[in-house]
């Protein structure tokens, strides 16, 4: 391209000068108001780590792991609303993101990770550190780039981010070889992207809209069933507002959670698998199901043939193939949520759903979430306090297992962006270096990592990091010396044969002192409230809290995966294993239903 | 069943039989790096099954055709158009089954032959209007173009004469101008 060409492009034009590839690419993501990038150096990426040395404009965070470093920028985009960054050397450095994109790509993050590569005409030679990552990322990416001419680099930017963050948001790899990155050119950012075949679709079809309004008018039963898209969609308001109108109830997925508060009436807290018993009665039994950004993903619906099988269905999405992949809906809505909710607000009516409210209301004093609270610590009381002690002003980034099923039943979230978690991928390892993430991008709440004992081994490098920038995280280990959920897995369908499911831990309150982190311990009831309290008063930057809690304990209600609310365990009391403290008192809450909870009760052990 | 054909089956159990139909799907996809393996990687990854693939320039530089035979019920091909249309370098998706449109395969099949069969294999070769491109003392390369059917048929009458080898293209489409309205 000639430099007239260039000129002719705009304003974004530095003159005559000719830059390099890694002087475009500081400028091309400071053009893209990138304020934070986590990454780790290499000998690919050598060059542009120089072109970066010299500029404030973007915090470059040096992760322990190029693993910490996606899981850090998914953090920062969850909490946020804006693209996370990854800057990563070619081969290892390039692989090691693999686990942190596909995870990106199944909860719908925009991520742009940017690889170094070995120079062109290397690719192919198994040159060292060479590793074919636009391959291996092929399905795991919404989309990506090799760059192979300088000339593309700003343009090939402009388009990783327009693609990541537009219609459903996700993971974009940009590979980026040595040599090209050394090349000159002439620098202008574009102002637009031009792609022949990609438009997402945001304005929901009118005549499909109506058709959501009758069937929505006409219901008595009906059910408001969301999930991550509202939060991705910034439409908490529009739901909230379109809830209120109808006098409808909400359920939520785990991604869904702080969609809407669930201190109000009308929420009944999360559904699937391990959701509430009346959120799962309620969808099960409905008229009308309206399904917000959710996917129907297979923890939710179970067996598919018999989810919410007399109702008639509405699903409003932003991608056009997430309708109808695994339940045949009768009103598909392609578009925004927060657009289409705003349309539809305009054409119902409030419905009479006094009497569907009231059977919720029985369902929900009959099965409340319950746990029976004694001397042992249980892990749903570490979460209702959590909940109480900080009113639900707090970001939340759970790992994967029980600790994260208990978090989403008790915690209560009650505010869009403040559950971070790993649904879809469902990666142990994630909260910590996510938990990072978050603080980089919000410091006007607490930011609180919660990972069981197996999960914050797989990530706990990142402690290093999270030191070295005296980030206020607020890091919780719930120890139960097991991998949880698969023991409680064993436990109920495989015979209780424990096959490889019991850790050997270390000392974690030496480990993290080691980092050069405060930390405590507690492993009395009676003593979690101290050291949450404690933990949350801190703030001269991380503090450690490792929890001891009950070795055998199940996360309930539950749904067996594939089965129906036909299907659905209640908490036994007392349950099975014999882990409950006899003589406890039993903790008992409902969503919406705030009076009835006994989170202010003076909570004594062998209460 | 051709043997392209047994190699792609990959037939998703619970799915009956009955509901299977077979759709021709025409793509036209920018010429960018990796862009065929995208589509036949979302092939493979999303367990679809594919009887033929076949990809060629157009007349538009930038652009090329793929021409897809794949199987399944209604919601998986619907669900196939749909993830399509995701893919960033795809231009256009169009399921041809719905539409009126011509349709061939070519093949090339070497044969063998002696001088008792070789008059047998070229009459044959004229009643298909195929060609024959090559020949040596104990075999017959024959040229046949036509539809999928065709095809099928003159090598089901070439098998006894025993195959030595065989190339297909696989099916390619265009959408025929005339809808029926003429």
């Amino acid at each position: 391209m000639s430099r007239q060409e260039h000129e002719e492009e705009g304003p974004a034009t530095a003159g005559g000068r000719l830059m390099t590839g890694a002087e475009i690419f500081v400028r091309s993501l400071i053009a893209e108001n990138v304020e934070v990038l986590f990454g780790y150096p290499g000998g690919a990426t050598i060059g542009v780590y120089d072109a970066l040395h010299d500029i404030s404009d973007i915090n470059h965070v040096l992760t322990r792991h190029e693993q910490g470093a996606t899981h850090a920028a998914e953090g920062y985009s969850k909490a946020t609303g804006k693209p996370g960054v990854v800057l990563v050397t070619s081969g290892p450095g390039a692989t090691n993101t693999v686990t942190g994109i596909a995870d990106a790509m199944m909860d719908s993050i925009p991520l742009v990770v940017f690889s170094g590569q070995v120079p062109l005409r290397l690719i192919g030679n198994d040159a060292f550190q060479e590793a074919d990552i636009v391959g291996i990322t092929r399905p795991i990416t919404k989309h990506n780039y090799l760059v192979r001419d300088v000339r593309e680099l700003a343009q090939t930017i402009k388009e990783a981010f327009y693609i990541a963050t537009s219609g459903r948001p996700g993971p974009v790899l940009v590979d980026l070889p040595k040599d090209v990155m050394a090349q000159k050119t002439h620098f202008a950012y574009p102002q637009s992207v031009t792609l022949r075949n990609y438009a997402p679709i945001l304005d929901g079809n009118i005549r499909q809209i109506r058709k959501a309004a009758e069937l929505i008018n006409a219901a008595s039963r009906p059910v408001l069933y969301v999930g991550g898209g509202t939060i991705l969609s910034n439409a908490a308001a529009e739901l909230t507002a379109l809830a209120r109108k109808l006098r409808c109830p909400v359920t939520t997925t785990l991604h869904g959670l702080g969609s809407y508060p669930e201190n109000d009436p009308l929420a009944m807290g999360m559904l699937g698998m391990h959701g509430t018993w009346y959120s799962n009665m309620a969808v099960h039994f409905c008229d009308v199901l309206i399904a917000v950004g959710a996917r129907f993903d297979d923890r939710v619906t179970g067996n598919v043939e018999a989810f919410a099988a007399e109702a008639k269905k509405i699903h409003i999405d932003v991608d056009p193939a997430a309708i109808s992949k695994n339940v045949k809906v009768d009103v598909p809505i392609v578009g925004d949520v927060k657009r289409v909710l705003t349309s539809l607000l305009e054409l119902v009516n409030p419905l009479e759903t006094q009497d569907w409210l009231r059977t919720i209301d029985a369902w929900k004093d009959e099965h409340p979430l319950r746990y029976r609270n004694g001397d042992e610590i249980r892990t749903q009381y570490v979460m209702q306090k959590l909940g109480e002690i900080t009113e639900g002003n707090a970001i939340v980034v759970t790992d994967v297992g029980q600790h994260q099923m208990w978090a989403a039943q008790f915690f209560n979230f009650s505010h869009p962006r403040t559950h971070i978690t790993s649904g879809g991928l469902g990666t142990m390892g994630f909260s910590l270096p996510a938990a990072m993430g978050a603080v980089f991008g919000r410091r006007d709440l607490p930011v609180i990592s919660i990972s069981g004992d197996g999960g914050f081994q797989m990530n706990s490098q990142e402690m290093a990091t999270i030191v070295q920038h005296r980030l206020p995280v607020k890091i919780i280990v719930i120890n139960n010396g097991f991998l949880g959920m698969v023991r409680q897995w064993q436990e109920l369908f495989w015979r209780r044969r424990y096959s490889q499911v019991e850790l050997a831990n270390p000392d974690f309150v030496r480990l993290a002192e080691a980092y050069g982190c405060t930390a405590y311990r507690a492993t009395r009831t009676s003593e979690v409230e101290d050291v949450l309290r404690k933990a949350m008063g801190h703030t001269d930057g991380p503090v450690f809290v490792e929890f001891v809690v009950a070795k055998e304990d199940n996360v309930y209600p539950m749904i067996p995966a594939g089965q129906t609310v036909n299907e659905m365990i209640d908490t036994p009391d007392p349950a099975p294993g014999g882990h409950e403290t006899a003589g406890g008192r039993i903790e008992t809450v409902e969503k919406g239903k705030a009076r009835k909870v006994s989170v202010h009760a003076p909570v004594t052990s062998n209460a | 069943m051709p043997p392209s054909q047994a190699m792609l089956n990959t037939q998703a159990s619970g799915v009956p039989d009955e509901k299977v139909k077979r759709h021709t799907i025409s793509i036209l996809v920018q010429n960018k790096f990796g862009a065929f393996n995208r589509i036949a990687g979302m092939f493979a990854a999303k367990g679809y099954n594919i009887d033929s693939l076949s990809v060629g320039p157009t007349e538009d530089e930038g652009v090329s055709r793929m021409t897809i035979v794949a199987r399944g019920d209604d919601q998986i091909i619907e669900q196939i158009t749909k993830q399509l249309n995701k893919l960033i370098d795809i231009v256009k998706v169009i399921d041809l089954t719905f539409e009126s449109f011509v349709d061939r395969e070519l093949v090339l099949v070497k044969v063998h032959a002696t001088n008792d069969t070789r008059p047998e294999i070229m009459q044959i070769a004229e009643i298909f209007r195929a060609k024959v491109v090559d020949i040596s003392p104990r075999t017959l390369t024959l040229e046949a173009t036509g539809s999928q059917q065709k095809v099928d048929a003159i090598i089901k009458m070439l098998k006894p004469y025993a195959i030595k080898e065989m190339a297909r293209t696989g099916r390619v489409a265009l959408k025929r101008e005339f809808q029926g309205e003429v």
